[in-house]
């Protein structure tokens, strides 16, 4: 498959430097200069060596913070830290809130659009049920595991209905059995809300198995060094593991990766 | 749940029975120059809340410390939410507010009195004085150690800064803004009838003071003991729901 028309996001020589408050010590370049294209509906998934500036790259898209040179444009708008509406966001860490039920978490942004009583209560019901949440409804996160809180997480960003779904490694936290599980969660929802997804992850095999796209960052400062097309189906789930193609996949992410990790870790590589 | 309360209640018993035992042994050392009996001071309590006289001075007390709780409160907010949120402001002005926390702030008592005179300005000028900078400090760190995430989640969320202060700031901070407005309470009792004591013709840090004067040990013990069960119920009260609040993070 290959992406057509014009891209919903687009990144062109964007790069992004950390001054320390009050120019004590050395800035970091963090990322770039890097160039991105995501394309209306699609599944992108991003792997990269820890700490190459995956997160610095979501939060420029999402408008939490300001490239320091180059363009980021969502819908042939620039972004420039602003918050755009259509774009949700899913962290890396824990973002619910303890004050709230699981309920009140989910419907959290609800305010902000102009819906019916009714409207509101439906899509939070809905997402409930999507997420397997529905018999904690009203718990507290804390009595809530931490795979079932980034579900609220991942819920509270749907009810939105946003155009753009940024997630931040969501499903870090998780074993290998339920992240897969979860993987199939995120493909029906990305089928049934037709939003472009953006995934930034560190597992390899997630990625090959649920991304249309995967493009492989170098390490910091991190640049796309490849993008990677998987020609999966649309209606895929987590059993395209047994194919050979996933195999092949997966094997030619970690040849672009081996190199770049062991760059951001600082291991020389064993003698050839 | 329900356990867990009644065994609260249980223990609060014992330790009041346990208390008030200590007093009568105490009382039988030192004898009726100093202290009186437990029964005793109950009984005097009972008369003293029938006489026209302790009204009056109640009322006065409870307005003093009232207003003085509801400044130290709203300034002390004012001044945590500003010094968490602003990084100059904290550098400027955390240092002054911890060492001023530091002072016996009964030096500044001539002061407070010169500036506001003898009444009920000066006695709540006190309260707060004691008050606000507990609940400033604990505001200013609750605001401080609120996870980045969640501003965040708000900002992507298109929340104004005023919604971001309601609908995040103030909750997240909320369990440790509590235990400073539990510190607070109390200070600002303390010196509210300090304020009483030192310089003023109501109230019942007057009661007391010019009970001491007369050595009427009946009329202290009774209001000593009013006061601690006072102070008493409402620390169990606050740290109730403080407890209640800490076990949602
Ligand atoms: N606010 C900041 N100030 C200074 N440096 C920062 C800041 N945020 C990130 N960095 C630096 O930028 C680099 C990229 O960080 P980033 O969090 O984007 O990496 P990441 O790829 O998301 O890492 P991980 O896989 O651990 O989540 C890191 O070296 C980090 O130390
Ligand atoms: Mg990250």
């Amino acid at each position: 498959m290959s992406p057509a028309g014009r891209p919903q996001v687009s990144l062109r020589q964007v790069e992004k430097v950390f001054t320390p408050p009050g120019r004590k010590g050395a800035s970091v370049q963090a990322l770039g200069p890097l160039d991105l294209e995501l394309f209306n509906g699609e599944f992108f998934a991003v792997v990269g060596p820890s700490g190459c500036g995956k997160t610095t790259l979501l939060e420029l898209v999402a408008g939490l913070s300001v490239a320091t040179s180059g363009d980021v444009e969502f819908e042939g708008r620039p972004i420039a830290g602003k918050i755009l509406q259509g774009v949700g966001v899913v962290f890396q860490e824990d973002a619910s809130f303890p004050w709230l039920t699981v309920t009140d978490n989910i419907g959290f942004g609800l305010g902000k659009l102009r819906l019916s009583a009714e409207e509101r209560r439906d899509r939070v019901e809905s997402a409930l049920a999507m997420m397997g949440l529905t018999a904690f409804a009203h718990s507290y996160p804390a009595q809530l595991s931490g795979g079932m809180r980034q579900r609220v997480c991942i819920a509270r960003t749907l009810v939105m209905q946003p155009r753009l779904i940024l997630l931040d490694e969501p499903f870090g936290a998780l074993d290998q059995q339920t992240r897969l599980l979860m993987g199939d969660e995120l493909l029906n929802l990305w089928r049934k809300t037709g939003a472009t997804v953006f995934l930034i992850t560190h597992a390899l095999d997630e990625a090959a198995m649920l991304a249309d796209r995967i493009g492989v960052m170098s390490a910091r400062p991190g640049c796309i060094i490849d993008v990677v097309e998987t020609g999966w189906p649309k209606d895929r789930d987590s059993r395209i593991v047994q194919e050979d193609r996933f195999g092949t996949i997966t094997a030619r992410l970690w040849r672009s990766l081996r190199a770049e990790s062991m760059r951001a870790i600082g291991y020389q590589g064993v003698k050839a | 749940m329900k356990t867990s309360s009644l065994d609260r209640l249980r223990n609060g018993l014992v330790l009041l029975l346990v208390l008030t035992g200590l007093w009568q042994v105490l009382y039988w050392c030192v004898g009726d120059v100093a202290l009186r009996s437990p029964l005793e001071t109950f009984g005097y309590t009972a008369y003293l809340l029938g006489s026209a006289r302790f009204w009056p001075n109640l009322v006065e007390t409870a307005q003093a410390f009232g207003l003085a709780l509801v400044i130290s409160v709203v300034m002390g907010l004012a001044i945590g939410f500003t010094l968490g949120l602003s990084r100059i402001a904290n550098a400027v002005f955390e240092p002054v507010l911890v060492s001023s926390y530091a002072i016996p702030k009964i030096t500044l008592y001539p002061i407070l009195l010169l500036m506001f005179g003898l009444g009920m300005s000066a006695k709540v000028a006190f309260g707060v004085i004691h008050g606000v900078i507990p609940i400033a400090l604990f505001t200013t760190d609750a605001v401080r150690h609120i996870r980045p995430v969640f501003l965040k989640t708000g900002r992507t969320m298109g929340l104004s800064p005023l919604e971001m202060a309601w609908r995040i700031l103030l909750p997240a901070a909320m369990p440790e803004i509590f235990a400073g407005l539990r510190v607070g309470f109390s200070l600002t009792l303390i010196g509210t009838l300090l304020g009483e004591m030192f310089a003023s013709q109501r109230g019942i840090g007057y009661l007391l003071m010019n009970a001491i004067g007369l050595h009427n040990v009946d009329l202290i013990m009774s209001l000593t003991f009013m006061l601690t069960l006072f102070a008493g119920a409402a620390s169990v009260i606050l740290l109730a729901i403080n407890r209640r609040m800490q076990q949602r993070t």
